[in-house]
């Protein structure tokens, strides 16, 4: 039976077991005054019935594909099977898909053979699953049941339950840090295996395209990356960003009439809201020709047409509103009780804003812009689009750059196998990268609390 | 006289500072007893605590013992559920659901299984706004919202709230401090009139309210009880000067 | 102000670009069947492509051509233009029976040549030879074919319903996962150091790059539990682990939104803690937490670069049919056309850049009004 097919048959169930748990409270008048109501004693079944029978057809899924590869490979024909690498994977994929129907002739007789054996297996591990589901659903609903009496606390049981339920969804969060973590760092210790840390920190040499298989650190070095990273991110487009998002949220915030906000505000909103491809987009399309003119007018005969500035002035233009906004809270929130002392001795709005509010603001401000540079070296769609593929280790604005994301994009894209030293050295850019931002996150969300702190 | 509440030896403290020291009381049914004194005296402190309202406070800590007809509310087996149906509470400001007028009532009697079939709901949420001296106000128009109602009328309308879940014991937390003066003299006459099926426990700062709805009254000083006896003593014959102090309008 | 010229800029470029995207140049052929060898009662159902495409039908367009406009005939047709003159001939068979003339679509270099007046010296002197027979159409196929190799036959249908199904995962993952988070933050959770790392992690999660989660979809759905690549359903999943912190966060403000005064109500009377929760909070939170999911769906829709990673970027020619199918989405498509050299792609790429503004306004224009109708109610 299908997994879905199954999950409708358990819902079925469920509510079957919750009309018979409520009809028997019914019989004996819910468990007197304040007690649980019958309602309650069908939902502590019918929680029963859903629980256990859904948790392990979730685990069931998620193992059942390997444990059908397994019994298929303790099959004598399994044993003509090359031992390790790429053919065998490609084989049994593609027993696998005649086996499911998704595919329609075989290409090797050693698949055909195996795919008979997929589809006997599948068929034998599809009833043990809705057999035991099924009846894992029974037994606990009758379990259930067997405990609806006069007296019984449904209810506590049932909110137990409910709070159980909501505590594991807050656990979703852990659950998807560590499994980033475990993840990036299971691979890199995989690629730090072949590539020394030191090697790919500071070699100042990046060609994943041409990797010399006996020595692939000396074409994994990656510093030019994250040179070129934080030049795009960090400089050029804070460079952009900073001025901009904060003069407009002093301007909005201190001198803008409560008209020009109301409109301001939705529209660097909107500003916020546009997709990154397509910034992207504008940026390789319109941008990028137009500094590379500009670097030409200027003298640089290799202005590039994937120059950093291209993306890192579009990637600026893009955390405007988020700078604005970050400001502009931090604006609100140093008390008036300041800014109308100051105007109150004679300052002028300008002085007041220079020597009061944004000194006060500050912290909040800093905050905000660490947030911006951590979404800045993360941003990934302009510089896929705009930067270039080749890393050059170069203050020059108009040549072509380089950042982590692009090249995780680069290296991941196209045929792969999942442990070749190129496709590795993504996950290692990946904690890299996860690293740097976790740092620059946790910072600017501690600053940020102690500057609320500070004036709540 | 049956004694239907009792606090025994009853601290109380928020994180360090203590709210409440030592406070023995009873709350006899078929009488208002009112808690009376400047504010952060304790009194309202030790209302919540005799339903259990100062759970969710986070930060706070009970000492001694409370009972409901001889049972420890803070005993195990004790639901804080079926406490807080059998001990009802009416807040300081007004704060109907945003539901129906209807639904305000009924919720109670829905929650506990109170009441089989539509019939015997409607017939809940009539006696209990007949009860408020609400019914005939409102009697056409129970399914407008709860909130469109005027200030005295909320006010009455969580009384009735209060009521329909059968309480044994309401307490009212300055329940008029909000209201009018016209509004206030309809809740009063309400506490009267209730006064014979319930226990009530009442917090005012209005001396003059204390004196006209009890026939108990507690003064609270610095979170200690200062003095409790019938109503009439009280203010006709204080023991502490503290207590006289502030009945007289010295302080408060 | 700068940023905001610079909008406008943004907006102005693709509009102009895009806007001829949506419309297409078709040039009159004149078509003459009359020898095709297909009976017309037989053009019924499903085995009628097959009958016309068998009985020539392509090589007897392209001989029209050739005879209309000379030896380079077929080649200033688009790919398409037969199935055009197919589609037409399904819907009136009786067009066996008599010469006609039909629109069909022309080749991109000839599209942008009508439309801007750009492109080499012969493309353009053809154009002008061709112009009186030239028209122009609002391009209907956009909307309902899928990606091609020839710009004018190239649509975002597929695109779109990749989008959708995807977007469809996440926002029935991440919504409740993540409203049960945040009551479990706000009303439940007692301060200790679990619910510290919780926050710090939800908090956390919310500003990682979004490419590090393409990074573990890649590692654990696609590495450690062998789903399919490309499929919605991966996609789905990723960005749902994406979007949780966002609707966590808004989830939370919603439900501090709620006055304490109707708290201590509901306490008063004796509902239960979990009571509370769905009778009294949830409801008034409502509107709060659907913005919040709008939202975060519209983040989702328009994220491209986790996409990315677990294999959406393939060419795939039909829409998906199921959520584990090879699939593609709206803003992935938009970048893989604007990799394309073809020009005829640049408008294509700028046209379903529209409909992904067009759609994202919608969903926060919608964000937005709900919560405003919310907020009067109140």
């Amino acid at each position: 039976m299908k997994g879905s097919t199954l999950v409708i048959l358990v819902v079925g169930l469920a509510v079957l077991f919750w009309q018979v748990a409520r009809a028997r409270a019914y019989q004996f008048g819910g468990s007197g005054k304040f007690g649980s109501l019958p309602a309650q004693h069908g939902w502590f079944a019918a929680l029963w019935v859903l629980l256990p029978s859904l948790a392990f057809l979730a685990a069931w899924q998620i193992n059942a594909p390997g444990m059908v590869t397994d019994a298929v490979l303790r099959d004598p024909a399994a044993a003509a099977l090359p031992p390790t690498g790429l053919t065998r994977a490609s084989l049994l994929a593609e027993a696998r898909a005649l086996a499911n129907g998704t595919a329609t002739g075989a290409f090797h007789g050693l698949a055909r053979d195996l795919a008979r054996r997929y589809a006997t297996v599948q068929v034998r591990f599809n009833w043990i699953a809705t057999a035991a589901t099924l009846g894992l659903a029974l037994s606990a609903g009758f379990a259930a049941l067997a405990k609806v009496h006069s007296g019984f606390r449904a209810r506590s049981q049932v909110e137990r339950l409910v709070t159980l339920l909501l505590l594991g969804a807050s656990l979703v969060a852990i659950l998807t840090t560590a499994g980033i973590l475990a993840s990036l760092f299971w691979e890199s210790g995989r690629f730090f295996s072949l590539v020394s840390p030191g090697q790919f920190l500071l070699g100042t040499h990046w060609s994943p395209q041409s990797i010399d298989p006996a020595a692939p650190g000396d074409s994994l070095g990656s510093l030019p990356l994250f040179w070129g990273t934080f030049f795009i991110g960090a400089g050029i487009a804070m460079a952009v960003a900073v001025p901009l998002g904060l003069l407009s949220a002093i301007y909005l915030s201190q001198y803008a009439a409560s008209t020009t906000r109301r409109v301001l505000k939705p529209a660097l909103e909107v500003l916020a809201g546009v997709p990154t491809v397509v910034y992207g987009y504008f940026a390789a399309l319109t941008v990028a020709p137009a500094v590379r003119h500009l670097g030409m007018a200027l003298g640089y005969a290799d202005a590039s047409g994937e120059s950093a500035l291209a993306a890192g002035l579009v990637m600026g233009i893009m955390i405007v509103p988020f700078i604005s906004s970050v400001s502009d809270d931090s604006l609100a929130a140093v008390p008036s009780a300041m800014r109308e002392a100051s105007l109150a001795l004679g300052a002028t709005p300008a002085e007041t804003v220079r020597h009061v509010l944004l000194p006060a603001a500050l912290p909040g401000i800093a905050g905000g812009i660490m947030l911006a540079v951590s979404r800045a070296i993360g941003e990934t769609m302009i510089v896929v689009m705009a930067a270039s593929g080749v890393a050059t280790l170069t203050a020059n604005p108009f040549a072509s750059t380089s950042t982590v994301t692009r090249q995780i994009v680069d290296l991941l894209t196209g045929e792969q196998t999942f442990d070749s030293p190129k496709t590795l050295a993504a996950f290692a850019l990946g904690l890299a990268l996860f690293g740097v931002t976790l740092c620059l996150n946790l910072a600017a969300l501690g600053l940020v609390r102690r500057y609320r702190e500070r004036y709540d | 006289m049956t004694v239907k509440m009792s606090a025994r030896h009853v601290s109380a403290y928020y994180g360090d500072l203590r709210a409440l020291d030592d406070v023995s009381i009873d709350i006899d049914t078929q009488h208002v007893t009112a808690l009376i004194g400047p504010s952060g005296c304790g009194k309202s402190t030790l209302l919540r605590l005799l339903n259990r309202m100062n759970d969710a406070v986070p930060g706070a800590r009970v000492e001694g013992s409370i009972e409901l007809d001889g049972q420890d509310i803070h005993a195990r087996d004790m639901d804080v559920v079926e406490l807080r149906a059998r001990v009802g509470m009416v807040f300081q400001k007004p704060n109907p659901f945003p539901k129906s007028i209807y639904d305000n009532v009924a919720y109670g009697p829905r929650i506990h299984g109170l009441a089989r079939g539509r019939g015997e709901l409607d017939a809940v949420v009539e006696t209990s706004l007949r009860r408020a001296g609400l019914w005939d106000e409102v009697k056409d128009r129970l399914d407008d919202r709860g909130t469109a109602l005027s200030g005295g009328q909320q006010q009455r309308l969580c009384i009735a709230r209060a009521l329909a879940v059968d309480p044994e014991v309401i307490l009212m937390d300055e329940p008029c401090s909000a209201l009018d003066p016209i509004a206030t003299a309809r809740i009063e006459e309400l506490i009267g009139a209730l006064r014979g099926r319930y226990a009530i426990a009442i917090v005012t700062h209005n001396m003059q309210q204390a004196a006209r709805v009890s026939q108990r009254t507690a003064f609270f000083y610095a979170g200690r009880l200062v003095e409790y006896g019938d109503t009439s003593d009280i203010f006709t014959n204080p023991r502490a000067t503290s207590t006289k102090d502030y009945i007289t309008g010295r302080y408060g | 102000m700068i940023a905001l010229a610079c909008l406008a800029f943004l907006v102005a470029t693709i509009a102009v670009d895009g806007v001829t995207g949506f419309v297409r140049t078709t040039v009159a052929l004149p078509v003459d069947l009359t020898h095709l060898p297909v009976d017309a009662r037989t053009l019924t159902g499903r085995s009628a492509n097959l009958a016309l495409t068998g009985a020539g039908l392509e090589r007897s367009v392209d001989a029209a051509a050739t005879r209309a406009f000379g030896s380079d005939g077929p080649t200033l047709l688009g790919d398409g233009a037969w199935l055009t003159v197919r589609d037409a001939v399904r819907r009136h068979p009786d067009l066996l029976a008599r010469p006609f003339v039909i629109h069909v679509p022309v080749t991109s270099a000839i599209d942008i040549a009508y439309k801007h007046g750009t492109g080499s010296g012969p493309v353009l002197a053809r154009m002008q030879q061709l112009k009186p027979a030239l028209d122009s159409e609002f391009d209907r196929d956009f909307f309902t074919s899928s990606d091609a190799t020839d710009p004018t036959r190239a649509g975002i249908w597929g695109a779109l319903k990749g989008s959708l199904l995807t977007i469809a995962v996440t926002l029935l993952l991440a919504t409740p996962i993540g409203v049960a988070a945040a009551v479990y933050l706000e009303e439940f959770a007692r301060p200790s150091r679990w619910t510290g790392l919780i926050e710090v992690s939800i908090n956390n999660l919310a500003a990682v790059p979004s490419i590090i989660f393409g990074l573990l979809g890649l590692a654990l759905f696609l590495g450690t539990l062998g789903m399919p690549r490309s499929a919605p359903l991966v996609g789905g999943l990723t960005l749902a682990l994406m979007t949780l912190p966002v609707i966590v966060i808004t989830a939370r403000g919603a439900i501090r939104q709620v006055p304490p005064s109707l708290r201590e109500a509901a306490m008063g009377v004796g509902a239960s803690p979990v009571q509370l929760v769905f009778h009294h909070v949830l409801p008034l939170a409502a509107p709060g937490i659907l913005t919040g999911a709008i939202i975060g769906g519209a983040r989702a829709l328009g994220e491209t670069a986790p996409l990315l990673l677990i294999g959406m970027r393939a060419f795939i020619a039909a829409a998906p049919d199921g959520l584990t199918r090879p699939a593609t989405a709206l803003p992935v498509q938009i970048f893989l056309w604007s990799d394309q050299v073809d020009g005829g792609f640049v408008e294509n790429t700028s046209a379903a850049i529209i409909v992904l503004l067009l759609l994202l306004l919608v969903l926060n224009g919608g964000a937005v009004y709900w919560r405003a109708r919310a907020e009067r109610r109140s």
